[in-house]
């Protein structure tokens, strides 16, 4: 199979004890729909089990959805995790109730790909479609 | 010559899936199934309202949803809303609280007092409640997962500070069926949860008769993705599942069931949710007289709150909210509810500032001072518009919950997650059709404004160190308590829970000994293991 025909595979994971998920799972459906092949990790996963199943599943991209405020502390720890993991040519994605204020520090751990709520679903999906490796 | 075609009018389905015509009469209604089911206000089939004066005996009452940090920061939240004409309170908890976790848990890092206030001990409810006369303020304790624990704090401490807890009003939210559909801080697997419900509904109806053990949640499953009639519908179905339970306990269903609260969503088309509760209303008392042999008419009560709508409100244009709200007030005061908890403009954000509380808590009184809305009972009663629809809603609800009940029953669905996938294809759907812009949603994908600016949202700051003043608390409280006693009344809990005891008891004496919120969970989670998420699409 050559690259372009292959599969994008990603990680949707909910981190930390955030019981939100409807953005979530709308967002899963949308990649499926899209062609992607999604593994969504339901809810309350920490930083070790993300790393963990990015790895496992050699997915292409590794995305996140976070609702209630804890997206900083979690992708700090996140991050050398993924790193250590050697994931860094992933592409990192986050989205959910993330203020504007904090998108510049979010950036700075990796997350290239910012969707705050009101994004809208090809938005997402056209993204990862144009920057996934 | 013939006069020119008119143009087809376009067909108004509305969420719930009926049909709203341009015009309604008298044939519509008689068509519908006639005033039959209208009747008076505080009579059953109680459409019109579950008391006869209504608003004009005591207009709704107002609990602002607040908390956040540690205790001591919420009391002063409380004593806030309280001195801008707040008259009932509405705890919000952190997650590591609501999941059953201590402050020093490592899971909890980073979570402490962000989304609700940090409760570990009964010392904690001491504190948060420290000032607040219990019996002027009703408080209702946002709570499912770990509600029978948080109940029995709430009780403890009322009677700690010398209240008759025979007498105590108040209210959990403690619906964990809805849960495992939407909002997501479950613990234990569903039937053991249900158990947990039942022990607090049966030991409430024993030892607290006039607090509300629990209030079902049609607001998540709507959050969720549901409409406005399976909202209801969902709800009803839940309720019942907790009824039977209670009753399977020898419970006789007049002993219980007038402490059976809601909680419902008010998002969306004005006559639509109106009539949702008009309609929900009559259904729920039918479903207690006819189906339980409720005598009592405080048993076939639909007592409950609303004027939360966050699925609602935007992030774009903020301030647009405030006039959303207005309007969800609104509906509430006209749909006859008991209580208000009015979301927030900020909540697409943050949670509420003072600033954004008050002006809340301004958006209701106004409606009471100035709109007139408390002086006469069910004002829309008799449009032919709302009696045609309240009856068109009150039939669809019912083929909702025959629905279910053909597919196994709502405690299957749950568990089985049949019905979480459901809605949340729901919910995509309606996705599509906002960003398609079939959906009008204003700000969003129509009066959009020329430049977005930037959101005038002023963030209700996070204090990293109030989780290091909560964890330094915890642990005092371990080391200068009477730990014998802790370890007698943990373990005389996980007896209980194994032996199919009601662990109310137990609680009461672990909470009294100052127990923490996660030692006791961890006790229960060693006898019923912990819930595993079916992951369905």
């Amino acid at each position: 199979m050559t690259d372009a025909q292959r599969r994008i595979k990603i990680l949707l994971g909910k981190p930390g004890l955030d019981g939100h998920d409807q953005g979530a799972k709308v967002v899963a459906r949308a990649m499926m729909d899209a062609g992607f092949e999604v593994i969504y990790t339901g809810l309350r996963q920490t930083p070790e089990q993300i790393a963990r199943i990015a790895l496992e599943e050699d997915v292409d991209v590794i995305s996140l959805s976070s609702m209630a405020g804890s997206h900083i502390p979690f992708c700090r720890k996140l991050k050398p995790l993924l790193e250590e993991a050697g994931l860094t040519d992933k592409l990192w994605v986050i989205g959910g109730n993330l203020p504007a204020q904090d998108h510049d520090a979010l950036r700075e751990l990796g997350f290239k790909g910012i969707f705050p709520s009101g994004s809208k679903l090809d938005a997402i999906t056209e993204y990862i479609r144009s920057n996934v490796k | 010559m013939n006069a020119p075609q008119k143009p087809e009018m376009k067909k108004v389905i509305n969420e719930s899936g009926i049909e709203v015509k341009p015009l309604y009469t008298a044939a519509d209604v008689e068509a519908s199934g006639g005033m039959a089911m209208v009747g008076e206000p505080g009579a059953y089939p109680f459409t019109r309202g579950i008391h006869r004066e209504m608003y004009r005996k005591q207009p709704w009452t107002m609990r602002q949803y607040a908390g956040f940090g540690n205790p001591a920061d919420t009391n002063q939240r409380f004593k806030y809303l309280i001195a801008n004409g707040q008259t009932g309170l509405n705890v919000a908890f952190d997650l590591p609280t609501q999941i059953g976790l201590d402050s020093d848990d490592p899971l909890a890092e980073g979570e402490i007092g962000r989304v609700g206030m940090s409760i570990d001990t009964l010392r904690d409810f001491e504190i948060a409640f420290d000032g607040i006369d219990l019996k002027k303020i009703t408080v209702s304790l946002t709570i499912n997962g770990a509600a029978a624990i948080l109940i029995a704090m709430y009780l403890a401490m009322a009677e700690k500070r010398g209240y008759d807890i025979k007498e105590l009003r108040g209210t959990a939210q403690n619906d964990i069926l809805k849960e495992f559909i939407g909002r997501g801080t479950w613990i234990f697997p569903v039937e053991p949860s249900i158990r947990l419900v039942g022990d607090t509904i049966e030991y409430c109806a024993k030892e607290a008769p006039k607090y509300t053990p629990v209030s079902v949640c049609g607001y998540h499953i709507r959050e969720s993705g549901a409409t406005p009639a399976q909202e209801m519908a969902y709800a009803f179905c839940i309720a019942k599942a907790y009824a039977d339970d209670a009753i399977k306990r020898g419970l006789p269903v007049d002993e219980f069931a007038g402490r059976l609260s809601y909680n419902f969503n008010i998002f969306g088309n004005i006559f639509e949710q109106v009539c949702k509760f008009r309609a929900g209303r009559s259904l729920w008392a039918k479903i207690m007289k006819e189906q339980y042999g409720a005598e009592k008419p405080g048993s076939m009560w639909l007592r409950m709150i609303a004027a939360g709508g966050g699925g609602g409100l935007t992030f774009e244009q903020p301030e647009v909210n405030i006039v959303r709200g207005a309007y969800y007030a609104l509906i509430s005061a006209l749909s006859g509810t008991q209580t208000m908890a009015l979301c927030s403009y900020d909540e697409a954000y943050t949670i509420p500032t003072e600033y954004s509380a008050r002006l809340s808590l301004r958006t209701m009184q106004l409606l009471i001072a100035e709109m007139g809305l408390t002086e006469t009972v069910d004002p829309l009663a008799g449009s032919f518009y709302v009696e045609t629809m309240t009856n068109e809603m009150r039939a669809k609800m019912e083929e909702i919950m025959a629905e279910v009940d053909a597919q196994g029953g709502i405690v299957k669905m749950v568990a089985e997650g049949t019905i979480q996938a459901k809605v949340s294809a729901q919910a995509y759907g309606m996705q599509r059709k906002i960003d398609s812009g079939e959906f009008p949603k204003v700000g969003v994908n129509c009066y959009r404004n020329e430049q977005e600016e930037d959101h005038p949202v002023e963030f209700h700051p996070y204090n990293e160190d109030d989780a290091r003043v909560q964890i330094e608390s915890l642990q005092r409280i371990r080391a200068e308590r009477d730990n014998t006693a802790v370890d007698a009344a943990l373990a005389r809990l996980r007896a209980d829970a194994a032996a199919g005891t009601n662990v109310m008891p137990a609680l009461m004496a672990a909470v009294k000994a100052y127990a923490s919120v996660g030692e006791m969970t961890k006790e229960l989670v060693s006898v019923f293991g912990r819930y595993q998420e079916p992951i369905k699409f």
